[in-house]
């Protein structure tokens, strides 16, 4: 097999230096009664051609090239293409967790700098080197309010990402954490006055999302207000990382737990993506994941370390502050690379194109269907209420090639047929023209519905 | 090396000195010297009760953590705070800094633990100096 | 410095000087621009009123130039796979293929959204069930969850699955076994599902005591998590016992899939008596580490435990296409959002087809050969705590060494001036002073013969000049970096003098 690089005589060589007959001798340990004795029911070895191949197979029934309003904690942003370039240099794609800091200055100091940056952009004063991802971040981000708090009950925001509520809900359960969830009002963001009730001296935490699901800014000071005079800690979810360019970062924050994979990193079908927990100096020692500190060696030189790793499981075991481990390095290499190429101007103008493009789609929309949520400031997502079905709309939109916003049904019954729509950079005034006016069809047609078409590829 | 003979130890490395009514706190050398250079210690807050035998806190070097556990059982009156911010002075001089001070609930409790000639020979089996 | 002997794969080379981004950061270099608005500006401030950012603080402004040489630069400091060996136990650093790079770019899956419609994810669907369906025959199991992102993550996953099941039989228990040699990820795990960890000692030959299972086995045990081959790359040669005995009481077998390497195409785990496991597919299935991850980690199950997956479930739905079902009452829920790391099941996928059945376990093999080759080398020269028959993985002890007060931290850091990356220092605890070596199937004989010389020539070292094996690494662009200091007043951020 072309990975392995030995010859027939290396392996005849080394048997025998082992003093073994044959490579079954160093398997006997293994009773004989469990050995497989057939091949594996995998496909048959491939060339490389082949499997480049059949993945492109894979691509193409997966739609490529199609204009995309998705968004709901996904986001497609455009990728600069020395990411690529540099995260694909074989000294970071294959080296390993730096915990021999000699040899791995390089992913140390890139860590670094990312910790730095995500201090600067959230407004926080320590910043880890990144968990598996926002849904994740978030609910790290309510243990360790519960860590450091002592209390028991968690209240959160239905305006929170539902699977992220359903990530927390899963980690809440099996520690018996009691979760209230507080409603939104038809601003779109949180009930202020359920949340005032709903906060007690048992609350550790509540955890929000700003943007929030709807894409809605919420009024973080409030927030924060009702949390903190009741002893309670305020953990703030970032789903769309791009928002930190324009909108003002949750200040009055206890922990952001955020979501970075809009900076830089692929959409790839759900993952893999980047979360990162960012709080303050005070807490850092309950905080989970990998820390980077700046150190000096023997010469006096300065040098990066691992750091406060006692707080992680290969030291405290059972007691560790979250059994992560791994994580995800490499990913928040992209983003630390995108975060360098836009810098402090750059951000700042990518998140205006996202609201410009944002706020025409809306205005469009708004002439065929009801916008809602306008009353309070939004990012880059809006949601859409139509007489029509969003399913038979997507699928329509579906055969120019355009992927329509999510429906909402699933996660929002009370919402009917509202969908969640997306609008980034890429957006082009076309796409959203073609997608409003196809939308526009059934809303303000008097002809009875079509059928939906099939669509094919 | 030298146990202060006022104090009394535990197989758990803490040493406590006490008055019959109020007592102090603190780690051995030698376990000083076991962990290493000492960076943080997590000590209880005043107002706090410890029970005899149980953990009350951690002490942390790069490397390793070890559970402190109380000699006695009582209510923490004062915590040392310079060991927030200078944890080496526990190195430095482990029977000359304090980590807590109690109010005793059961004065008799201390009588059962090593005396520092007891001690000393403890650590000696144990494969110390 | 001047060593007695030679060192053959190593010489030092020029590194630069690269400070951080933020010290070549000055206001007016640019390294991005974007496109023309084809819609009209707004009006940042009356949009979003007190919400409007108006200041990004000390974030960089450098050119493209600028960026491609800081981090060309600084990746000349690390160490990789692509440059040597890692012999790091139990973390399986075998070569990183890079037609999974490739693949994995492709715009169809590199693009995908995961909430796009279903009859345009059929690409995507058809990886999640090809990997799902290799995966499941070569662990032997019934059903497979791909959502956890990493081994810890996945123990997570599996054992909230134990809870599920026993909770479903009206007895959710309270305790989980773990061995003393086991991974610091298990009981941390145990510990964040609410289980109390009760620990299990090895034997004298390192492996589960089987008697004093038998003793602690009882109906308040939910599981015992077992790796296997063990930390100490010994196969439990009893595990038919140790599954009976957890089975007896209604108890399950978790294995942590973390040594796979040591198994895949040879023996399948559901054989051998374990319901469920996790699988790390940065290990076994080639996906690159990446400095620290993106890893991830799916766990196979038993049919039992089929019903209490994580939603949702790839499905083959009446018309043939492929689909997510979601309808799933008796699911844990979900353990993150989306799917799992979508990209590591492209590379996994991509390794397995490379390799076939043929190779998968032609690669076992050679894992295998190449522990046992080492362990062969280095005899007599290190001691080797337990005499046991190893797989794919070797764990010796710095005793001989600690005679001269050198430790298995400092052979390591001399090793790094010979031109490797050190092996798992103090790890298995078990082992004190322990050196766990993991070569994988990816090392060729010269590279393992150039390892077991320098091992030997540290040896020697530390007999004839121990204080060059105390202060090593000698070479290295950085010498040994004050922890201490970084742990007492610690430093995670740039900030402007």
């Amino acid at each position: 097999m072309r990975y392995l690089p030995k010859s027939p005589a290396d392996r005849e060589a080394i048997l025998k230096a082992i003093g073994a007959r044959s490579i079954d001798d160093l398997f006997s340990p293994i009773p004989a009664e469990y050995r497989l004795n057939r091949d594996l029911k995998v496909p048959r070895q491939m060339a490389e051609s082949e499997i480049v191949d059949w993945f492109r197979e894979r691509s193409r029934e997966n739609g490529d090239s199609y204009a995309m309003f998705l968004g709901a904690g996904a986001y497609y942003h455009y990728r600069p293409v020395i990411i690529d370039s540099l995260i694909s240099r074989g000294e970071f794609l294959t080296a390993y967790t730096p915990y021999q800091a000699e040899i791995s200055q390089g992913t140390l100091q890139s860590i670094f700098e990312f910790q730095s940056m995500i201090c600067e952009l959230t407004g926080m004063e320590v910043a880890n080197a990144s968990m598996y991802d926002g849904s994740t971040a978030a609910t790290e981000g309510v243990m360790m309010a519960i860590r450091l708090t002592g209390r028991r009950t968690i209240a959160v925001a239905r305006s929170v990402h539902p699977e992220y509520r359903e990530v927390l809900a899963t980690y809440a359960t099996h520690q018996d954490h009691p979760v209230v969830t507080v409603g939104f009002t038809e601003s779109g963001r949180i009930d202020l006055k359920e949340l005032e009730k709903s906060v007690n001296q048992d609350t550790a935490c509540v955890l929000i999302q700003s943007p929030n699901f709807f894409g809605i800014i919420e009024d973080v000071n409030a927030i924060a207000e009702i949390a903190h005079k009741n002893g309670a800690m305020l953990v703030v979810s970032i789903a769309e990382a791009v928002s930190l360019g324009i909108v003002e970062p949750p200040r009055q924050a206890d922990v952001v737990a955020m979501e970075a994979q809009s900076f830089g990193v692929p959409l790839g079908f759900g993952g893999p993506y980047c979360g990162v927990i960012a709080t303050r100096e005070k807490y850092v020692r309950q905080m989970p994941g990998r820390l980077v500190g700046q150190t000096t060696d023997t010469n006096g030189r300065r040098g990066f370390v691992l750091t406060l790793a006692t707080r992680e499981q290969h030291i405290r075991r059972e007691k560790a502050t979250s059994n992560i481990c791994t994580n995800q390095a490499l990913v928040a290499l992209m983003a630390n690379i995108f975060m360098t190429i836009y810098g402090k101007v750059g951000l700042r103008e990518l998140a205006k194109q996202n609201l410009a493009k944002t706020a025409y789609a809306a205005q469009q929309f708004g002439r065929h269907a009801s916008v809602l949520f306008s009353a309070a400031p939004r990012f880059n997502e809006f949601v859409v209420e139509t007489s029509e079905d969003p399913f038979a709309i997507n699928s329509r939109l579906l055969g120019h090639k355009i992927i329509g916003g999510l429906p909402l049904k699933k996660f929002y019954p009370e919402l009917g047929n509202a969908a969640l729509w997306c609008c980034t950079e890429l957006t082009t005034r076309d796409a959203i023209d073609t997608a409003t006016a196809l939308v526009g069809e059934s809303q303000d047609s008097t002809k009875p519905s079509r059928e939906v078409a099939e669509v094919t590829r | 090396m030298s146990y202060p003979a006022d104090f009394k130890y535990t197989k758990e490395h803490e040493w406590i000195k006490s008055d019959g009514k109020n007592a102090t706190i603190g780690i051995t050398t030698y376990a000083q010297e076991s962990l290493g250079d000492i960076v943080f210690v997590d000590l209880p807050k005043p107002g706090s009760e410890i029970n005899a035998g149980k953990t009350f806190g951690s002490v942390e070097s790069v490397k390793a953590v070890s559970d402190l556990y109380a000699p006695a059982s009582g209510t923490v009156t004062e915590v040392n705070g310079e060991l927030a911010t200078a944890p080496e002075k526990i190195n430095k001089d482990a029977h000359g800094s304090w980590m807590i001070k109690l109010t005793l609930k059961n004065p008799g409790e201390v009588n059962g633990l090593l005396s520092a000639t007891d001690y000393e020979k403890f650590v000696a089996e144990e494969g110390g100096h | 410095m001047k060593p007695k002997s030679v060192i053959r794969k190593a010489t030092t080379h020029v590194n630069q000087n690269e400070g951080l981004i933020f010290e070549k950061s000055s206001a007016g270099k640019f390294a991005w621009r974007l496109p023309p608005l084809d819609v009209p500006e707004v009006d940042t401030a009356k949009l979003l009123g007190a919400s409007e950012r108006k200041d990004l603080g000390h974030m960089p402004e450098v050119s493209e130039i600028e960026i491609i040489r800081h981090f060309t630069r600084m990746s000349t400091w690390n160490y990789a796979i692509d440059l040597g060996m890692y012999p790091l136990g139990s973390c399986t650093m075998k070569y990183n293929p890079r037609v999974n790079e490739v693949v994995s770019r492709l715009d169809g899956l590199a693009n995908g959204h995961p909430y796009q419609p279903e009859n345009v994810s059929q690409g995507a669907l058809r990886i999640l069930k090809t990997l799902s369906d290799c995966l499941i025959d070569i662990t032997g199991m019934d059903a497979i969850t791909l959502q956890p992102a990493a081994g810890a993550h996945g123990e997570f996953t599996g054992l909230l699955l134990v809870r599920a099941h026993h909770q479903s039989k009206g007895h959710a228990r309270k305790k989980i076994l773990i061995p003393d040699s086991a991974h610091g990820t298990n009981p941390a795990t145990a510990a964040t599902v609410g289980y109390a960890v009760e620990n299990l000692k090895s034997n004298s030959q390192g492996m589960v005591d089987v008697a004093a299972l038998a003793s602690q086995m009882n109906e308040d045990v939910a599981a015992l998590m077992l790796t296997n081959p063990n930390t100490l790359g010994v196969f439990e040669q009893e595990i038919h016992k140790i599954a009976d005995i957890m089975h007896a009481k209604g108890g399950l077998l978790y294995m942590d899939g973390a040594n796979m390497n040591a198994l895949v195409g040879k023996v399948r785990p559901g054989d051998f008596g374990v319901d469920l496991m996790h699988l790390n597919l940065h290990k076994t299935f080639s996906t690159p580490h990446g400095g620290g991850g993106p890893g991830s980690g799916p766990v196979a199950v038993k049919k039992i435990l089929e019903p209490y997956l994580p939603t949702p479930v790839v499905v083959t739905k009446s018309d043939g296409t492929l689909g997510f079902e979601y309808n799933r009452p008796q699911s844990v829920g979900r353990v993150r959002a989306f799917y799992g790391n979508f990209g590591m099941f492209v590379r996994a996928l991509a390794y397995t087809l490379a390799n076939g059945p043929d190779g998968l376990r032609q690669t076992t093999e050679d894992a295998v050969l190449n522990a046992n080759y080492i362990r062969k080398g280095l005899e007599g020269a290190y001691d080797l705590p337990y005499a046991t028959p190893s797989m794919h993985e070797v764990v010796f002890s710095d005793k001989l060494q600690a005679k001269k007060g050198v430790k298995t931290m400092d052979i390591a850091k001399r090793l790094i001036d010979y031109g490797f990356h050190p092996y798992t220092t103090a790890f298995p605890l078990i082992v004190p002073g322990a050196l766990m070596i993991e070569p994988t199937e990816s090392e060729s004989k010269e590279e393992m013969d150039l390892f077991i010389e320098a091992m030997k020539s540290i040896a020697e070292e530390v007999e004839e000049d121990p204080e060059m094996v105390l202060a090593a690494p000698h070479t290295t662009r950085v010498s040994r970096l004050d922890e201490v200091a970084a742990a007492r007043k610690p430093v995670l951020r740039w900030k402007p003098s």
